[in-house]
């Protein structure tokens, strides 16, 4: 499927990616190759066959509800690019 | 011998034998690292050399071995691919994105190699987020094939196939969702595995695809990728996916006979397209297998042609999800004076994010939104049955699958960049392996105008000991494996 310059500044969105209104259309026309090739995967019926999530079709184990992970809050924190009081601070979300 | 030309199993026999010391050896790759791959004309193959924590590492496996509690990786110096989590040291999987990224905790792999004393040199250069085939979208820049400068080592795990090639470790980790350790150690001249998926822990090794993503060794014989293997492998209660299997020792049947067994040649493999060269070679590597016994059959894997397709919905489906989190709040790249927090999310994963993992994370998005998730992402999952019943029926009458690993010998930097169709082209022999969770592996098998090529053997599932017995008798009466980039000698 062939994109257009709207397409791809909506999938830009969803993804939460800025992109330069400059590389719009070379996006536009990469993408769009990507799933011209992508899209040979019609030519065959795959009406009866069930999806394969996991090479061998394992599902989630399970583990007992306890407490697993002792407080490392410090180190975690140590990589926060911007914090405060031991809270990660971001721009105002609430007016 | 100089000490660089042992291979890691000689090296574990040197350190036992006190033919020389941890420290001695680790100093001696560590100045090889500074000579080799720093500056201009240097690999690139290393994102972060850690000389003290390794000399430290080497000083403490020497004291151990004295008091009598050495095991067979006790001192022995390797990389890591820089996308196993290393707890205090800089984890950067290629990307601006976690530039500035100290992990606080160890990959299980990682943990499994530091238990047993082994010494980590350092992090090797990779594709930015493993998304690659030429080592180019790596933000810390391209790494250089020790074969011919000119040319790229493959990629993912590009850093780690070029150091080892190069003789700038005896061996390293790499990860492979859809032909890293496989494709780079063929154009490097390596013994590369990957093994079954749920094999190796995925816990702390960043995730790209997370159905597809398995770590393995890159070596230069079968039988040091076995003494890796010894020790990547493991269940892991902190890997929902890790599958609970008992850990074979995998040199203890090396020497096995090959006697009787069957390798299938799927006709897929070898198109008319095919080069021939290449063809030639994989042919000449399949003829010493019928003089150890082995008898060939030809197969056919009917959806090989249809890995690629899918491949690039499930892979860029998952990536898109996993790289959700690199929002710029708890760790990471963070742009400048975001102006609220919509702006902090896309501009710094604007910034952050090089131009082959946005194409990835816009296709994925868009596999995956409403309206279009069953016509891809289901597609693809149906696909994925297809082919791995294809493997099912193909090994209910054969022991390997045997084939090229890439389509030519490493091509020139550059050359395939500006394409990003033509560079997924470069995997179509490896995909679908990673599709159906089964082992693969590459060999070298020779050289095509003085660059190295692979023969690729694939396994029914939990079958690294056998791929690597088949590995290890090819390799005591071939000398491929021994050959040694110009200068490297």
């Amino acid at each position: 499927m062939a994109l257009d310059r709207s397409d791809v500044t909506n999938i830009a969105d969803l993804a939460r990616l800025a992109i330069a209104e400059d590389n719009i259309g070379q996006y536009q026309e990469e993408l769009s190759s990507i799933l011209a090739l992508v899209e040979q995967m019609n030519a065959v019926n795959t009406d009866d066959v069930q999806p394969l999530a996991h090479p061998a079709d394992a599902v989630q184990r399970l583990r007992a509800d306890v407490v697993s992970e002792e407080n490392q809050r410090e180190k975690y924190m140590a990589n926060a690019p911007a914090q405060e009081n031991g809270l990660f601070l971001v721009p105002k979300v609430v007016e | 011998m100089a000490l660089h030309n042992l291979t890691l199993t000689q090296i574990s026999k040197g350190l036992e034998a006190g033919d020389f010391t941890s420290v001695e050896i680790t100093q001696h790759f560590l100045d090889r690292i500074e000579q080799l791959d720093k500056g201009d004309n240097g690999l690139n193959s290393f994102i972060t050399v850690t000389p003290e924590q390794a000399l430290a590492d080497a000083k403490a496996a020497d004291e151990r071995r004295a008091a009598g509690d050495a095991s067979t990786w006790t001192g022995v110096p390797f990389a890591h691919k820089d996308i196993f989590c290393t707890d205090g040291t800089l984890t950067t999987c290629g990307s601006k994105m976690l530039g500035n990224f100290v992990p606080p905790y160890d990959a299980t792999v990682v943990a499994n190699m530091k238990a047993q004393g082994a010494v980590c040199l350092g992090k090797t250069n990779m594709d930015e987020f493993a998304m690659g085939s030429s080592n180019e979208s790596s933000f810390f820049g391209p790494v250089k094939n020790p074969w011919n400068h000119e040319t790229i080592p493959g990629g993912s795990s590009g850093g780690s196939a070029a150091a080892v090639a190069a003789r700038l470790v005896p061996a390293a980790t790499g990860t492979d969702t859809g032909g890293s350790i496989r494709q780079p150690s063929a154009l490097c001249g390596l013994t590369g595995l990957k093994p079954t998926y749920g094999r190796c822990s995925r816990w702390g090794m960043i995730a790209y695809a997370s159905s597809l993503d398995q770590a393995g060794p890159m070596a230069r014989t079968a039988e040091d990728a076995a003494m890796m293997l010894n020790v990547m492998a493991s269940f892991d209660e902190k890997d929902s996916t890790s599958i609970e299997q008992d850990v074979p020792d995998y040199t203890a049947t090396l020497n096995n006979e090959l006697a009787g067994k069957v390798i299938g040649l799927p006709k897929e493999f070898f198109p008319e397209s095919l080069d021939g060269e290449m063809k030639q070679a994989v042919m000449n590597a399949i003829a010493e297998f019928e003089k150890l016994g082995c008898t060939v059959k030809e197969i056919s894997l009917p959806s090989t042609d249809l890995a690629i397709p899918a491949y690039y919905v499930v892979a860029p489906a998952e990536c898109s999800a996993n790289l959700s989190r690199m929002d710029g709040v708890r760790f990471g790249y963070r742009c400048d004076d975001p102006k609220d927090v919509e702006d902090l999310y896309k501009r710094s994963r604007g910034e952050g994010f090089g131009d082959e993992v946005k194409r990835r994370i816009m296709i994925g998005t868009y596999a995956l939104s409403t309206g279009f998730y069953d016509a891809y992402y289901v597609k693809a999952q149906k696909i994925r049955r297809l082919i791995k019943n294809d493997f099912v029926k193909a090994f209910e009458d054969v022991d390997f699958i045997m084939g090229p690993v890439t389509p030519t010998p490493a091509f020139k930097a550059g050359e395939k960049s500006g394409d990003p169709v033509e560079m997924y082209m470069e995997d179509k022999f490896t995909l679908s392996c990673n599709l159906a969770g089964l082992p693969g592996m590459s060999i070298p098998a020779g050289l095509i105008n003085g660059l190295p090529v692979g023969l690729q053997i694939m396994g029914d599932y939990w079958r690294e000991a056998d791929m690597l017995n088949a590995a290890h008798k090819f390799q005591q009466v071939t000398d491929f494996h021994n050959a040694a980039p110009q200068g490297i000698e």
